[in-house]
């Protein structure tokens, strides 16, 4: 299991054992992630990470800036093709199809990122009772079961369930899938729910309007400085389960205090889906965004 | 961040310049990964070596190019490059600083047989 993310399985530590075996440390504990990762120097341009023992040709290649597919002098058959190409432009492709056809139905789309616990099912419905007879649809992520999409359809909503096995996180291609079965009303709120983890979801754009994250109170006031990139991509952070703040200690200034030095133009609501202290500020906000969409 | 995912997206991205540029085998990649776009360099390394096996990638170098951490400082209005997401102000020793560069995840260029 990925300490980083919580991923699970999918033989990670098989192939880790692997590196580790060919890299020669074989001998080092396993851990999913090695060791202290922020603190690895990260060799200066053009330095090699590789420096141990695949069998290649070329290393010592000049690495002029030719145009794509350039002859690189003195390398027989070895070109040097240029790129310059994001990453994830697949996952944002997808993604900017899903915007463009939220955005031509006038809807408002909402990705609801957090920890597994922070009570993102729960908030939902609770916004879904509260909000009453309006359009809206659900798409539910998890690793595993159908229960929170269970739940959510249990209060009546359209909601689908996208299970990622293995996967740590929606990705645009899941949810342009979810969207073709589910179909979105003119002028809906589509609320996106995530896979549990404050890590990766930042990085995978859906194609919706705003990243929502949610906190609970149990959760720690440094929370949005361990995991700032979430906090970072987010445009609102719910603080959820304000209702336990008296029993557990915490410092809700000093949490929200947080949020903004890692985002000073986050929005910060403070909630408990439980008790609906602080829910009709979250259902405004609903609200002004849709309004936004021109519904 | 998730490191096999974007090994994946590198992967998918290596192919179509595969099938577009006519080459069967890639032996070195070189990325540009900014400081705050959260990928560990050496979990990439590794996820890199298990994502690329029975690609056109396999055994292939992986190079990383960190690009800077780029920021706006609301107090003295100074553009200024930063370590980590919560530094102060190198200039003036603010607090309150706009993220403005260093989320970057590309794929610069390939070396290619
Ligand atoms: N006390 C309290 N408990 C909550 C609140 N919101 C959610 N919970 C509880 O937290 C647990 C996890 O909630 P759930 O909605 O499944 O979290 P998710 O994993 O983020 O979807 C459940 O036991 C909920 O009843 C809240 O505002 N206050
Ligand atoms: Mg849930
Ligand atoms: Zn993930
Ligand atoms: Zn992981
Ligand atoms: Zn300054």
């Amino acid at each position: 299991m990925c300490t980083v993310c919580g991923c699970g399985g999918h033989s990670v530590e098989d192939a880790f054992r692997a590196h580790l075996e060919k890299t020669g440390q074989a001998g080092a504990p396993l851990a999913a992630h090695p060791a202290p990762l922020q603190s690895v120097a990260i060799p200066a341009l053009g330095g090699a990470l590789h420096d141990h023992g695949h069998a290649h040709a070329g290393h010592d290649i000049h690495l002029g800036h030719g145009p794509a597919g350039t002859e690189v002098p003195g390398m027989s058959q070895q070109r040097l093709i240029e790129i310059e190409t994001d990453i994830l432009s697949k996952n944002d492709a997808f993604a900017a199809r899903n915007r463009a056809a939220i955005t031509a139905r006038h809807a408002f789309a909402t990705n609801l990122v957090s920890s597994p616990g922070s009570g993102k099912t729960t908030l939902l419905c609770r916004t879904i009772e509260m909000l009453g007879e309006v359009p809206l649809a659900v798409i539910e992520g998890d690793q595993q079961t159908t229960n929170d999409a269970d739940r959510i359809r249990a209060t009546g909503a359209a909601a689908i369930q996208v299970n990622t096995g293995k996967g740590c996180h929606l990705d645009g291609r899941m949810v342009e899938a979810a969207l073709a079965r589910l179909g979105l009303p003119e002028g809906a709120f589509l609320f996106i729910e995530n896979v549990g983890n404050l890590v990766c979801p930042a990085a995978f754009d859906l194609g919706e309007d705003a990243k929502v994250a949610i906190l609970s109170v149990t959760e720690g006031e440094d929370k949005p400085l361990k995991y700032p990139d979430m906090f970072a991509a987010a445009g609102l952070a719910i603080l959820n389960k304000v209702d336990l703040a008296p029993y557990c200690d915490v410092d809700l200034d000093l949490y929200e205090a947080n949020v903004k030095r890692v985002n000073p133009a986050i929005e910060v609501l403070r909630v408990s889906a439980r008790t609906g202290e602080g829910m009709q500020a979250w259902l405004d906000w609903l609200r002004a965004g849709l309004a936004r969409k021109g519904a | 961040m998730h490191e096999m995912s974007i090994a994946e997206g590198i992967r998918d991205v290596i192919e179509d310049a595969a099938r577009a540029n006519g080459f069967s085998r890639v032996t070195r990649v070189r990325l540009e990964i900014g400081r705050f776009a959260g990928v560990e360099t050496e979990a990439l390394d590794f996820a890199f070596d298990v994502v690329m096996r029975g690609s056109v990638a396999e055994g292939a170098t992986l190079e990383v190019i960190e690009l800077p951490g780029k920021a706006l400082c609301y107090d003295c209005g100074a553009a200024v490059e930063i370590r980590h997401r919560l530094d102060p102000c190198p200039e003036c020793g603010g607090g309150k600083l706009l993220v403005q560069g260093g989320e970057e995840m590309r794929i610069k260029d390939l070396e290619v047989l």
